[in-house]
């Protein structure tokens, strides 16, 4: 029998696998963006178990509103890696250090 | 076991090992294909929570449209696998510690809620007659109506920011500038020269 707490694990597990990756991928931040579309996955897999389970569509309306907002972020993300690779040749986490003061 | 236990266990199994998938694997195409996998399994666990019209949304949107864009962006920068093996492993002990602790505080919230009574099955129940997408539809147009304005807003920045960073001008290539040819007024190309016989201009 699929309880909540079946979601809520899954949700979790998701969240600490695209956790790691962020940890784990540092040199092309390409895979370190996909590792936050992951964690972002399992923040709405969270939202949508619990509109389920309390019988509340607001959480069904946030994840709506989370996958928006990620879209943006993974198009201008992109762009933002897209410049850097045009001035860098680099996609590594260690070579975006120009802003450091 | 119900079929729909079984279609969760198999459903989760298949997310966690792709979301595996996509922190391992070496090639970066290949992680953007396991991470459509992912969100193909996680549209399947959103059918089962009753969330259709969300599981279409993840499809058409993530698989549709961001997981393309990933991977043309992927397969537009040249990116030496060989050139960077071996440098996350530094960060192997403090990654495993915080994924770790994560995973053990969310375990134990999502224990907590195995108490409650209603854990057991979803409160979920649409009226008689009412699909998800038309009850998500009366709530989104009318008490989200602001919020939902606030996220067509959202989208229209990031796609004037993303083509703004992206646009490059190049001086060396000679274009068309319909602007400057509209604008170009007689005088500004020929001059009328009065010239009196014999005397050349």
């Amino acid at each position: 029998m699929v309880t909540q707490p079946h979601f809520l694990f899954l949700a979790s597990a998701l969240f600490a696998v695209g956790a790691f990756g962020l940890f784990w991928r540092r040199h092309n931040v390409i895979v370190l963006l996909m590792c936050l579309e992951l964690m972002l996955l399992a923040a709405n897999l969270a939202f949508v178990t619990f509109a389920a389970y309390a019988g509340d569509l607001a959480g069904q309306v946030f994840v709506m509103f989370t996958l928006t907002v990620a879209a943006a972020e993974a198009a201008i993300a992109l762009a933002i890696l897209l410049l850097f690779f045009r001035g860098r040749g680099s996609i590594a986490v260690e070579s975006l250090s120009s802003l450091r003061g | 076991m119900t079929p729909a236990d079984l279609a969760f266990f198999v459903l989760a199994a298949v997310l966690l090992a792709s979301a595996l998938g996509v922190v391992f694997t070496r090639n970066p195409v290949h992680a953007v294909l396991l991470l459509v996998l992912t969100f193909f399994n996680a549209a399947g666990v959103f059918i089962l929570l009753g969330a259709e019209f969300l599981a279409m949304l993840l499809i058409i949107v993530y698989v549709g449209a961001v997981m393309v864009l990933f991977l043309f962006v992927v397969m537009m920068l040249r990116v030496d696998p060989a050139k960077m093996r071996a440098q996350g492993r530094a960060a192997l002990p403090l990654g495993l510690l915080v994924a770790g602790v994560l995973m053990a505080e969310m375990a134990a919230v999502a224990l907590s809620f195995a108490a409650l009574p209603g854990a057991a099955s979803p409160a979920f129940a649409l009226p008689e007659g009412v699909t998800d997408a038309r009850a998500l539809g009366r709530v989104l147009y009318t008490d989200f109506v602001y919020p939902f304005q606030v996220a067509g807003l959202i989208l229209l920045i990031a796609m004037v920011g993303a083509i703004a960073l992206t646009q490059r001008a190049r001086p060396d290539i000679k274009r068309q500038s319909v602007a400057d040819q509209t604008a170009r007024r007689p005088g500004d190309a020929m001059e009328i020269v009065k010239v009196t016989p014999r005397t050349g201009a």
